[in-house]
Protein backbone atom coordinates (compact mmCIF):
# COMPACT_ATOMS: atom_id res chain seq x y z
CA UNK A 1 0.00 0.00 0.00
CA UNK A 2 3.03 2.27 0.76
CA UNK A 3 4.45 1.90 -2.52
CA UNK A 4 0.76 3.55 -3.96
CA UNK A 5 1.13 6.83 -1.81
CA UNK A 6 4.89 6.80 -2.72
CA UNK A 7 4.08 6.85 -6.61
CA UNK A 8 4.16 10.77 -6.31
CA UNK A 9 8.22 10.77 -5.62
CA UNK A 10 10.85 10.81 -7.42
CA UNK A 11 12.57 7.86 -5.71
CA UNK A 12 9.43 5.94 -6.39
CA UNK A 13 10.57 4.66 -10.16
CA UNK A 14 13.72 3.24 -8.10
CA UNK A 15 11.96 1.95 -5.78
CA UNK A 16 9.35 0.01 -7.90
CA UNK A 17 12.29 -1.20 -9.64
CA UNK A 18 13.61 -2.65 -6.86
CA UNK A 19 10.88 -4.51 -6.18
CA UNK A 20 10.04 -6.16 -9.32
CA UNK A 21 13.10 -6.93 -10.02
CA UNK A 22 14.85 -9.40 -7.58
CA UNK A 23 18.05 -9.29 -9.65
CA UNK A 24 17.90 -5.35 -8.73
CA UNK A 25 18.09 -5.82 -5.82
CA UNK A 26 20.46 -8.25 -5.23
CA UNK A 27 23.02 -6.35 -6.98
CA UNK A 28 22.18 -3.20 -4.93
CA UNK A 29 22.95 -5.33 -1.75
CA UNK A 30 26.04 -7.05 -3.49
CA UNK A 31 27.49 -3.26 -4.90
CA UNK A 32 29.09 -2.16 -1.48
CA UNK A 33 31.30 -5.07 -1.25
CA UNK A 34 31.69 -5.44 -5.21
CA UNK A 35 32.62 -1.80 -5.19
CA UNK A 36 35.12 -1.89 -2.62
CA UNK A 37 36.90 -4.55 -4.43
CA UNK A 38 36.41 -3.29 -7.50
CA UNK A 39 38.61 0.21 -6.79
CA UNK A 40 41.07 -2.16 -4.28
CA UNK A 41 41.77 -4.33 -6.61
CA UNK A 42 41.80 -3.40 -10.17
CA UNK A 43 42.60 0.09 -9.95
CA UNK A 44 45.97 -0.72 -8.02
CA UNK A 45 46.60 -3.65 -10.56
CA UNK A 46 46.47 -1.05 -13.03
CA UNK A 47 48.39 1.02 -11.36
CA UNK A 48 51.29 -1.55 -11.23
CA UNK A 49 51.25 -2.14 -14.94
CA UNK A 50 51.29 1.77 -15.11
CA UNK A 51 54.39 1.85 -12.98
CA UNK A 52 55.94 -0.72 -14.57
CA UNK A 53 56.76 0.97 -17.84
CA UNK A 54 58.42 4.12 -15.86
CA UNK A 55 62.12 3.84 -15.06
CA UNK A 56 64.43 4.94 -12.65
CA UNK A 57 66.67 8.30 -13.68
CA UNK A 58 68.91 8.97 -10.50
CA UNK A 59 67.04 9.44 -7.29
CA UNK A 60 64.11 10.41 -9.32
CA UNK A 61 61.31 8.42 -11.38
CA UNK A 62 60.95 9.35 -15.60
CA UNK A 63 57.39 9.07 -16.29
CA UNK A 64 57.77 8.19 -19.69
CA UNK A 65 56.40 4.68 -20.57
CA UNK A 66 59.48 2.42 -21.72
CA UNK A 67 59.51 -1.21 -21.77
CA UNK A 68 62.99 -0.77 -20.44
CA UNK A 69 62.12 -2.74 -17.21
CA UNK A 70 61.05 -5.30 -18.82
CA UNK A 71 63.86 -5.81 -21.65
CA UNK A 72 66.45 -5.86 -19.10
CA UNK A 73 64.65 -8.39 -17.24
CA UNK A 74 64.93 -10.55 -20.19
CA UNK A 75 68.78 -9.55 -20.45
CA UNK A 76 69.58 -10.79 -16.91
CA UNK A 77 69.17 -14.79 -16.57
CA UNK A 78 68.95 -14.23 -12.76
CA UNK A 79 65.08 -13.11 -13.22
CA UNK A 80 64.23 -16.39 -15.08
CA UNK A 81 66.22 -18.12 -12.76
CA UNK A 82 64.65 -17.08 -9.56
CA UNK A 83 60.96 -17.28 -11.14
CA UNK A 84 61.70 -20.85 -11.89
CA UNK A 85 62.67 -21.29 -8.82
CA UNK A 86 59.65 -19.61 -7.40
CA UNK A 87 57.34 -22.26 -9.37
CA UNK A 88 59.72 -24.97 -8.91
CA UNK A 89 59.59 -24.85 -5.21
CA UNK A 90 55.88 -24.54 -5.00
CA UNK A 91 55.04 -27.11 -6.91
CA UNK A 92 56.99 -29.35 -5.03
CA UNK A 93 55.58 -28.14 -1.61
CA UNK A 94 52.03 -27.99 -3.25
CA UNK A 95 52.56 -31.62 -4.60
CA UNK A 96 54.06 -32.87 -1.07
CA UNK A 97 51.12 -30.97 1.11
CA UNK A 98 48.38 -32.30 -1.40
CA UNK A 99 49.35 -36.27 -0.64
CA UNK A 100 50.10 -35.86 2.41
CA UNK A 101 46.57 -34.06 3.01
CA UNK A 102 44.68 -36.54 0.74
CA UNK A 103 44.72 -39.05 3.30
CA UNK A 104 43.56 -37.06 6.46
CA UNK A 105 41.18 -35.20 4.20
CA UNK A 106 40.08 -39.07 3.27
CA UNK A 107 40.03 -40.14 7.08
CA UNK A 108 37.69 -37.38 8.20
CA UNK A 109 35.53 -37.86 5.61
CA UNK A 110 35.13 -41.47 5.91
CA UNK A 111 36.22 -42.28 9.12
CA UNK A 112 35.31 -40.21 11.56
CA UNK A 113 31.80 -40.02 12.79
CA UNK A 114 31.32 -38.52 15.66
CA UNK A 115 33.05 -34.65 16.38
CA UNK A 116 33.77 -33.91 12.69
CA UNK A 117 33.05 -30.76 12.85
CA UNK A 118 35.88 -30.57 15.66
CA UNK A 119 38.39 -32.61 13.46
CA UNK A 120 37.83 -29.97 10.66
CA UNK A 121 38.34 -27.72 13.75
CA UNK A 122 41.22 -28.73 14.62
CA UNK A 123 42.68 -29.18 11.44
CA UNK A 124 42.47 -25.57 10.47
CA UNK A 125 42.92 -23.93 13.55
CA UNK A 126 46.40 -23.19 12.97
CA UNK A 127 45.66 -21.81 9.55
CA UNK A 128 43.72 -18.63 10.73
CA UNK A 129 46.33 -18.18 13.20
CA UNK A 130 49.72 -15.61 12.75
CA UNK A 131 51.55 -17.18 9.72
CA UNK A 132 54.75 -14.51 10.44
CA UNK A 133 54.43 -17.05 13.76
CA UNK A 134 54.36 -20.08 12.52
CA UNK A 135 57.39 -19.60 10.32
CA UNK A 136 58.83 -17.85 13.45
CA UNK A 137 58.01 -21.75 15.24
CA UNK A 138 59.83 -23.25 12.41
CA UNK A 139 62.74 -21.16 12.68
CA UNK A 140 62.94 -22.15 16.65
CA UNK A 141 62.44 -26.09 16.05
CA UNK A 142 65.17 -26.28 12.67
CA UNK A 143 67.76 -23.18 13.80
CA UNK A 144 71.63 -24.18 14.33
CA UNK A 145 71.19 -24.48 17.79
CA UNK A 146 67.88 -24.89 17.49
CA UNK A 147 65.19 -27.27 19.31
CA UNK A 148 65.71 -30.34 16.95
CA UNK A 149 69.37 -30.05 16.37
CA UNK A 150 69.95 -29.51 20.57
CA UNK A 151 67.69 -32.60 20.84
CA UNK A 152 69.43 -34.76 18.62
CA UNK A 153 72.37 -34.22 19.79
CA UNK A 154 71.21 -34.76 23.60
CA UNK A 155 69.74 -37.96 22.55
CA UNK A 156 73.19 -38.95 20.94
CA UNK A 157 71.76 -39.36 17.69
CA UNK A 158 74.50 -36.73 15.76
CA UNK A 159 77.63 -35.19 17.08
CA UNK A 160 77.68 -31.69 14.96
CA UNK A 161 74.70 -29.60 14.33
CA UNK A 162 72.84 -30.52 11.39
CA UNK A 163 73.13 -27.00 8.86
CA UNK A 164 70.84 -28.11 6.09
CA UNK A 165 67.88 -27.96 8.49
CA UNK A 166 67.53 -24.39 8.47
CA UNK A 167 68.57 -22.29 5.52
CA UNK A 168 67.84 -24.45 2.40
CA UNK A 169 65.03 -25.22 0.07
CA UNK A 170 64.03 -28.23 2.00
CA UNK A 171 63.16 -26.36 5.28
CA UNK A 172 61.23 -23.82 2.92
CA UNK A 173 59.18 -26.54 1.38
CA UNK A 174 58.59 -28.18 4.89
CA UNK A 175 56.93 -24.84 6.37
CA UNK A 176 55.25 -24.12 2.99
CA UNK A 177 53.31 -27.38 3.57
CA UNK A 178 52.88 -26.96 6.89
CA UNK A 179 51.47 -23.24 6.79
CA UNK A 180 49.13 -24.32 3.99
CA UNK A 181 47.98 -27.92 4.99
CA UNK A 182 44.51 -26.28 5.80
CA UNK A 183 44.00 -24.97 2.41
CA UNK A 184 44.73 -28.27 0.61
CA UNK A 185 42.55 -30.32 2.53
CA UNK A 186 39.46 -28.28 3.15
CA UNK A 187 38.67 -28.53 -1.07
CA UNK A 188 40.02 -32.30 -0.67
CA UNK A 189 37.64 -33.00 1.83
CA UNK A 190 34.54 -31.38 0.57
CA UNK A 191 34.76 -33.06 -2.50
CA UNK A 192 35.26 -36.59 -0.51
CA UNK A 193 32.06 -35.57 1.03
CA UNK A 194 30.05 -35.05 -1.95
CA UNK A 195 30.97 -38.36 -3.48
CA UNK A 196 27.50 -40.41 -3.55
CA UNK A 197 28.44 -43.63 -0.79
CA UNK A 198 26.15 -45.75 -3.22
CA UNK A 199 28.63 -45.42 -5.92
CA UNK A 200 31.10 -47.45 -3.38
CA UNK A 201 28.66 -49.74 -2.43
CA UNK A 202 27.57 -50.73 -5.92
CA UNK A 203 31.53 -51.25 -6.26
CA UNK A 204 31.68 -53.72 -3.26
CA UNK A 205 28.63 -55.63 -4.05
CA UNK A 206 29.55 -56.26 -7.63
CA UNK A 207 33.13 -58.11 -5.82
CA UNK A 208 35.58 -54.39 -5.76
CA UNK A 209 37.95 -54.87 -2.96
CA UNK A 210 38.85 -51.93 -1.05
CA UNK A 211 41.60 -51.02 -3.36
CA UNK A 212 39.98 -51.38 -6.13
CA UNK A 213 36.92 -49.16 -4.78
CA UNK A 214 39.56 -46.46 -4.25
CA UNK A 215 41.16 -46.58 -7.26
CA UNK A 216 38.14 -46.71 -9.58
CA UNK A 217 35.61 -45.00 -7.54
CA UNK A 218 36.30 -42.70 -4.45
CA UNK A 219 39.75 -41.33 -6.06
CA UNK A 220 38.09 -39.89 -9.51
CA UNK A 221 35.40 -38.93 -7.99
CA UNK A 222 37.80 -36.66 -6.13
CA UNK A 223 39.62 -35.29 -8.30
CA UNK A 224 37.88 -32.39 -8.48
CA UNK A 225 38.72 -31.35 -4.95
CA UNK A 226 42.20 -32.15 -5.39
CA UNK A 227 42.82 -29.87 -8.26
CA UNK A 228 40.86 -26.94 -6.82
CA UNK A 229 43.50 -27.93 -3.43
CA UNK A 230 46.58 -27.51 -5.89
CA UNK A 231 45.58 -24.35 -7.12
CA UNK A 232 44.49 -22.62 -3.63
CA UNK A 233 47.43 -23.08 -2.26
CA UNK A 234 50.39 -22.96 -5.84
CA UNK A 235 48.91 -19.25 -5.86
CA UNK A 236 49.71 -17.82 -2.43
CA UNK A 237 53.00 -20.00 -2.36
CA UNK A 238 54.71 -18.38 -4.88
CA UNK A 239 54.11 -15.26 -3.88
CA UNK A 240 55.51 -16.08 -0.60
CA UNK A 241 58.31 -14.20 0.87
CA UNK A 242 58.48 -14.52 4.36
CA UNK A 243 58.93 -18.19 4.37
CA UNK A 244 62.39 -18.26 2.45
CA UNK A 245 63.46 -14.70 4.05
CA UNK A 246 63.38 -16.77 7.35
CA UNK A 247 64.23 -20.16 6.86
CA UNK A 248 65.50 -20.29 3.13
CA UNK A 249 68.85 -18.32 3.31
CA UNK A 250 70.21 -17.45 0.02
CA UNK A 251 69.68 -20.60 -1.44
CA UNK A 252 65.52 -20.57 -0.64
CA UNK A 253 65.51 -17.05 -2.12
CA UNK A 254 62.15 -16.42 -4.31
CA UNK A 255 60.89 -14.15 -6.45
CA UNK A 256 58.78 -12.10 -3.67
CA UNK A 257 61.97 -11.46 -2.06
CA UNK A 258 63.31 -9.27 -4.98
CA UNK A 259 60.00 -7.76 -5.41
CA UNK A 260 60.24 -6.72 -1.65
CA UNK A 261 63.61 -5.66 -1.48
CA UNK A 262 62.96 -3.76 -5.02
CA UNK A 263 60.16 -1.83 -3.12
CA UNK A 264 62.39 -1.26 0.12
CA UNK A 265 66.33 -1.26 0.19
CA UNK A 266 66.87 -1.15 -3.62
CA UNK A 267 64.28 1.56 -3.89
CA UNK A 268 63.68 0.93 -7.47
CA UNK A 269 59.64 0.60 -7.45
CA UNK A 270 59.56 0.45 -11.31
CA UNK A 271 61.60 -2.58 -11.70
CA UNK A 272 59.92 -4.25 -8.75
CA UNK A 273 56.22 -3.31 -10.40
CA UNK A 274 57.33 -4.91 -13.78
CA UNK A 275 58.45 -8.18 -11.86
CA UNK A 276 55.17 -8.19 -9.97
CA UNK A 277 53.53 -8.22 -13.76
CA UNK A 278 55.34 -11.04 -14.65
CA UNK A 279 54.85 -12.54 -11.69
CA UNK A 280 51.35 -11.73 -12.02
CA UNK A 281 51.06 -13.52 -15.67
CA UNK A 282 52.85 -16.32 -15.02
CA UNK A 283 50.58 -17.08 -11.98
CA UNK A 284 48.02 -16.54 -14.25
CA UNK A 285 49.04 -18.60 -16.61
CA UNK A 286 49.55 -21.32 -14.26
CA UNK A 287 45.82 -20.59 -12.83
CA UNK A 288 44.31 -20.93 -16.26
CA UNK A 289 46.46 -23.85 -16.77
CA UNK A 290 45.07 -25.79 -13.70
CA UNK A 291 41.58 -24.74 -15.00
CA UNK A 292 41.87 -26.61 -18.52
CA UNK A 293 43.12 -29.80 -16.14
CA UNK A 294 40.17 -29.08 -14.07
CA UNK A 295 37.72 -28.85 -17.20
CA UNK A 296 39.49 -32.16 -18.53
CA UNK A 297 38.81 -34.43 -15.11
CA UNK A 298 35.68 -32.61 -14.27
CA UNK A 299 34.30 -34.94 -17.46
CA UNK B 1 24.36 -43.31 8.47
CA UNK B 2 24.70 -46.64 10.65
CA UNK B 3 25.13 -48.10 7.09
CA UNK B 4 28.36 -46.46 6.47
CA UNK B 5 29.65 -46.80 9.93
CA UNK B 6 29.37 -50.93 8.97
CA UNK B 7 30.40 -50.39 5.79
CA UNK B 8 33.73 -48.07 6.77
CA UNK B 9 35.36 -50.45 8.83
CA UNK B 10 38.04 -48.72 11.03
CA UNK B 11 41.18 -48.27 9.41
CA UNK B 12 43.90 -48.92 12.01
CA UNK B 13 46.67 -46.97 9.78
CA UNK B 14 45.15 -44.18 8.19
CA UNK B 15 43.93 -43.39 12.01
CA UNK B 16 47.57 -43.32 13.48
CA UNK B 17 48.56 -41.11 10.02
CA UNK B 18 45.81 -38.68 11.02
CA UNK B 19 46.83 -38.86 14.48
CA UNK B 20 50.52 -37.96 13.16
CA UNK B 21 49.82 -35.43 11.26
CA UNK B 22 47.70 -33.81 14.32
CA UNK B 23 51.17 -34.08 15.92
CA UNK B 24 53.04 -32.68 12.95
CA UNK B 25 50.61 -29.57 12.30
CA UNK B 26 50.98 -28.51 16.30
CA UNK B 27 54.39 -29.64 17.34
CA UNK B 28 55.93 -26.36 15.99
CA UNK B 29 53.34 -24.39 17.41
CA UNK B 30 53.94 -25.91 20.78
CA UNK B 31 57.52 -25.18 21.25
CA UNK B 32 57.20 -21.43 21.14
CA UNK B 33 55.55 -21.41 24.49
CA UNK B 34 57.75 -24.27 25.93
CA UNK B 35 60.40 -22.13 25.54
CA UNK B 36 58.53 -18.88 26.53
CA UNK B 37 58.72 -20.01 30.07
CA UNK B 38 63.09 -21.33 29.81
CA UNK B 39 65.14 -19.60 31.69
CA UNK B 40 67.71 -19.26 29.24
CA UNK B 41 68.22 -16.83 26.84
CA UNK B 42 68.99 -19.56 23.85
CA UNK B 43 66.33 -21.44 22.09
CA UNK B 44 67.95 -24.46 22.64
CA UNK B 45 67.47 -28.27 24.57
CA UNK B 46 68.43 -28.59 27.68
CA UNK B 47 65.58 -26.34 29.31
CA UNK B 48 67.54 -24.33 31.96
CA UNK B 49 64.49 -24.12 34.33
CA UNK B 50 61.04 -22.37 34.64
CA UNK B 51 60.78 -18.34 34.70
CA UNK B 52 58.16 -15.50 34.13
CA UNK B 53 60.57 -13.20 33.73
CA UNK B 54 59.98 -13.05 29.59
CA UNK B 55 56.88 -11.85 30.19
CA UNK B 56 57.16 -9.51 32.58
CA UNK B 57 60.05 -7.87 30.39
CA UNK B 58 56.99 -6.87 28.11
CA UNK B 59 55.47 -4.76 30.02
CA UNK B 60 58.85 -2.83 30.07
CA UNK B 61 58.21 -2.11 26.43
CA UNK B 62 56.62 1.29 25.77
CA UNK B 63 56.78 0.49 21.05
CA UNK B 64 55.90 -3.25 22.23
CA UNK B 65 52.76 -1.22 23.76
CA UNK B 66 51.62 1.47 20.96
CA UNK B 67 52.01 -1.49 18.30
CA UNK B 68 49.07 -4.03 20.47
CA UNK B 69 47.10 -0.82 20.36
CA UNK B 70 47.97 0.27 17.13
CA UNK B 71 46.78 -3.28 15.59
CA UNK B 72 44.00 -3.44 18.18
CA UNK B 73 42.25 -0.48 16.27
CA UNK B 74 42.53 -1.69 13.23
CA UNK B 75 41.57 -4.70 13.70
CA UNK B 76 38.46 -3.04 15.15
CA UNK B 77 37.75 -0.76 12.72
CA UNK B 78 38.01 -3.61 10.29
CA UNK B 79 35.85 -6.84 11.86
CA UNK B 80 33.46 -4.01 11.76
CA UNK B 81 32.83 -2.57 8.47
CA UNK B 82 33.84 -5.92 6.37
CA UNK B 83 31.26 -7.53 8.80
CA UNK B 84 29.07 -4.53 7.60
CA UNK B 85 30.07 -4.84 3.72
CA UNK B 86 29.75 -8.48 4.09
CA UNK B 87 26.55 -9.02 5.74
CA UNK B 88 24.33 -7.53 2.61
CA UNK B 89 26.88 -9.36 0.09
CA UNK B 90 26.31 -12.73 1.53
CA UNK B 91 22.60 -11.91 1.59
CA UNK B 92 22.42 -10.86 -1.99
CA UNK B 93 24.69 -14.01 -2.80
CA UNK B 94 22.50 -16.40 -1.06
CA UNK B 95 18.94 -15.63 -2.16
CA UNK B 96 18.77 -13.55 -5.49
CA UNK B 97 19.10 -15.02 -8.51
CA UNK B 98 20.92 -12.64 -11.16
CA UNK B 99 22.50 -12.64 -14.22
CA UNK B 100 26.79 -12.35 -13.80
CA UNK B 101 26.54 -13.42 -10.30
CA UNK B 102 29.43 -15.78 -10.52
CA UNK B 103 31.71 -13.85 -12.33
CA UNK B 104 31.24 -10.95 -9.84
CA UNK B 105 31.43 -13.46 -6.75
CA UNK B 106 34.75 -14.71 -8.08
CA UNK B 107 35.93 -11.38 -8.15
CA UNK B 108 34.85 -10.80 -4.62
CA UNK B 109 36.73 -13.97 -3.48
CA UNK B 110 40.72 -13.19 -5.56
CA UNK B 111 42.08 -12.35 -2.84
CA UNK B 112 41.68 -15.53 -1.34
CA UNK B 113 44.17 -16.59 -3.74
CA UNK B 114 46.15 -13.47 -4.89
CA UNK B 115 49.56 -13.53 -3.07
CA UNK B 116 49.32 -10.83 -0.48
CA UNK B 117 52.46 -9.59 -1.59
CA UNK B 118 51.15 -8.41 -5.07
CA UNK B 119 48.18 -6.95 -3.87
CA UNK B 120 50.38 -4.50 -1.13
CA UNK B 121 52.74 -3.79 -3.75
CA UNK B 122 49.50 -2.86 -6.02
CA UNK B 123 48.00 -1.32 -3.02
CA UNK B 124 50.89 0.72 -2.43
CA UNK B 125 51.76 2.12 -5.77
CA UNK B 126 47.94 3.65 -5.94
CA UNK B 127 48.23 5.18 -3.08
CA UNK B 128 51.97 6.42 -3.71
CA UNK B 129 50.41 8.19 -6.69
CA UNK B 130 47.77 9.70 -5.32
CA UNK B 131 50.05 10.87 -2.75
CA UNK B 132 48.12 9.55 0.03
CA UNK B 133 50.62 9.60 2.81
CA UNK B 134 50.78 5.94 4.63
CA UNK B 135 49.16 4.99 7.87
CA UNK B 136 46.91 2.84 9.64
CA UNK B 137 44.64 4.04 7.93
CA UNK B 138 45.91 2.28 4.77
CA UNK B 139 46.58 -0.60 6.49
CA UNK B 140 42.80 -0.97 7.49
CA UNK B 141 42.38 -0.65 3.84
CA UNK B 142 44.55 -3.57 2.73
CA UNK B 143 43.10 -5.45 5.63
CA UNK B 144 39.68 -4.80 4.14
CA UNK B 145 40.13 -5.99 1.04
CA UNK B 146 41.71 -9.22 2.32
CA UNK B 147 38.95 -10.17 5.25
CA UNK B 148 36.00 -9.05 3.27
CA UNK B 149 36.37 -12.90 0.98
CA UNK B 150 36.65 -14.28 4.27
CA UNK B 151 33.60 -12.33 5.96
CA UNK B 152 31.58 -13.71 3.22
CA UNK B 153 33.08 -17.08 3.20
CA UNK B 154 32.00 -17.59 6.99
CA UNK B 155 28.43 -15.55 6.70
CA UNK B 156 27.23 -17.63 3.10
CA UNK B 157 26.68 -20.56 5.05
CA UNK B 158 24.17 -19.18 7.48
CA UNK B 159 22.06 -17.23 5.03
CA UNK B 160 21.59 -20.32 2.67
CA UNK B 161 20.53 -22.38 5.66
CA UNK B 162 18.14 -19.62 7.09
CA UNK B 163 14.76 -20.19 5.68
CA UNK B 164 12.48 -16.72 4.69
CA UNK B 165 9.80 -17.76 6.44
CA UNK B 166 10.37 -15.80 9.14
CA UNK B 167 10.74 -12.87 7.13
CA UNK B 168 8.02 -12.78 5.25
CA UNK B 169 5.65 -13.53 8.50
CA UNK B 170 7.46 -10.45 9.66
CA UNK B 171 6.28 -8.64 6.27
CA UNK B 172 2.61 -10.15 6.31
CA UNK B 173 2.60 -8.60 9.80
CA UNK B 174 3.02 -5.33 8.58
CA UNK B 175 6.82 -4.85 9.14
CA UNK B 176 9.06 -3.06 6.44
CA UNK B 177 11.86 -4.20 4.71
CA UNK B 178 14.42 -2.54 7.22
CA UNK B 179 12.77 -4.02 10.38
CA UNK B 180 12.00 -6.83 9.36
CA UNK B 181 16.13 -7.25 8.37
CA UNK B 182 16.81 -5.38 12.21
CA UNK B 183 14.65 -7.66 13.94
CA UNK B 184 14.13 -10.90 12.24
CA UNK B 185 17.08 -11.59 9.48
CA UNK B 186 19.96 -10.13 11.78
CA UNK B 187 18.83 -11.96 15.15
CA UNK B 188 18.44 -15.01 13.64
CA UNK B 189 21.54 -14.93 12.08
CA UNK B 190 23.74 -13.34 15.22
CA UNK B 191 25.85 -16.04 15.52
CA UNK B 192 27.13 -15.95 11.88
CA UNK B 193 27.49 -12.32 12.17
CA UNK B 194 29.40 -12.67 15.46
CA UNK B 195 31.22 -15.38 14.04
CA UNK B 196 32.35 -13.44 11.23
CA UNK B 197 33.65 -10.42 13.68
CA UNK B 198 35.98 -12.84 15.66
CA UNK B 199 36.99 -14.22 12.18
CA UNK B 200 37.69 -10.95 10.94
CA UNK B 201 39.26 -9.14 14.05
CA UNK B 202 42.07 -12.33 14.24
CA UNK B 203 42.74 -12.05 10.32
CA UNK B 204 43.67 -8.34 10.29
CA UNK B 205 45.32 -8.66 13.92
CA UNK B 206 47.26 -11.78 12.59
CA UNK B 207 47.84 -9.79 9.00
CA UNK B 208 51.60 -8.93 8.10
CA UNK B 209 51.79 -9.04 4.15
CA UNK B 210 49.55 -5.78 3.96
CA UNK B 211 51.20 -4.25 6.90
CA UNK B 212 54.28 -4.57 5.90
CA UNK B 213 54.25 -2.40 2.30
CA UNK B 214 51.30 -0.18 3.71
CA UNK B 215 52.05 0.88 7.23
CA UNK B 216 53.88 3.85 8.07
CA UNK B 217 55.74 5.58 10.46
CA UNK B 218 53.06 3.60 13.17
CA UNK B 219 53.62 -0.55 13.37
CA UNK B 220 51.05 -3.24 13.86
CA UNK B 221 52.23 -5.65 16.00
CA UNK B 222 53.40 -8.10 13.74
CA UNK B 223 55.66 -5.92 12.03
CA UNK B 224 56.98 -5.08 15.60
CA UNK B 225 57.70 -8.63 15.78
CA UNK B 226 59.34 -8.66 12.57
CA UNK B 227 61.92 -5.70 13.56
CA UNK B 228 62.83 -7.10 16.53
CA UNK B 229 63.42 -10.43 14.69
CA UNK B 230 67.00 -9.20 13.89
CA UNK B 231 68.03 -9.16 18.08
CA UNK B 232 68.69 -12.85 19.08
CA UNK B 233 68.98 -11.50 22.90
CA UNK B 234 64.94 -10.51 22.39
CA UNK B 235 64.01 -13.97 21.60
CA UNK B 236 62.55 -14.95 24.38
CA UNK B 237 60.31 -11.99 25.02
CA UNK B 238 58.83 -12.19 21.35
CA UNK B 239 58.63 -16.21 22.47
CA UNK B 240 56.25 -15.11 25.59
CA UNK B 241 54.81 -11.96 23.11
CA UNK B 242 54.09 -15.01 20.86
CA UNK B 243 52.05 -16.88 23.21
CA UNK B 244 50.36 -13.93 24.07
CA UNK B 245 48.95 -13.55 20.81
CA UNK B 246 48.85 -17.73 19.88
CA UNK B 247 46.67 -18.09 23.09
CA UNK B 248 43.88 -15.19 21.64
CA UNK B 249 44.08 -16.05 18.61
CA UNK B 250 43.22 -19.86 18.88
CA UNK B 251 40.58 -18.69 21.41
CA UNK B 252 38.84 -16.39 19.13
CA UNK B 253 38.72 -18.42 16.10
CA UNK B 254 37.78 -21.79 18.12
CA UNK B 255 35.00 -19.50 19.15
CA UNK B 256 34.13 -18.10 15.50
CA UNK B 257 34.50 -21.58 13.71
CA UNK B 258 32.09 -23.08 17.08
CA UNK B 259 29.89 -20.08 16.80
CA UNK B 260 29.21 -20.65 12.74
CA UNK B 261 28.00 -23.98 13.40
CA UNK B 262 25.39 -23.27 15.84
CA UNK B 263 22.19 -24.25 14.70
CA UNK B 264 23.73 -25.20 11.31
CA UNK B 265 23.36 -29.22 10.58
CA UNK B 266 26.35 -31.22 11.83
CA UNK B 267 29.00 -31.64 8.91
CA UNK B 268 28.19 -35.26 7.69
CA UNK B 269 24.74 -35.22 8.28
CA UNK B 270 23.71 -32.87 5.93
CA UNK B 271 23.23 -35.91 3.13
Amino acid sequence: MTAMALTQRPASVLSRLLHRHEACRGWLLLAPALCLMLVAILFPLGSTLVMSTWSLDGYSVDRTPTLGNYSAMLGQPMFGALIGRSLVVATIATVVTVALCYPMAYFVAFHVHRHKALWLILLTLPFWTSYLLRVFAWKVVLGYEGVLNTALIGLGIVQEPLAALLYSQTAVTLVLAHSWAAFAILPIYVSLEKIDRSYIEAAADLGDGLTRRFWRITFPLSLPGVVAAFFMMFVPTVGDYITPAMVGGPDGMMVGNLIQAMFGPMNNWPAGAALSVVMMLTIGLAGLAFLAVGRLVGR
Amino acid sequence: MARYIGFHRPNRPLALYAGAFAVFLYLPILFIPLFSFNAGVYVKFPLEGFTLAWYADLFQREPLQRAFWNSVQVAAVVSLSSTVLAVPAAMAIARYRMPGKRAAVSFIMLPLVLPGLILGVALLTVLNGLGVRLSLVTVALGHMVICLPYAISVLLPRFIGFSRSLEEASADLGESPWWTFLRVTLPCNMPGVLACLLMTFTISFDEFFMAFFLSGTEPTLPMYIWSQLRFPQDFPSLLALSTLILVASFAMVFASLKLGRVGLAPAGERR
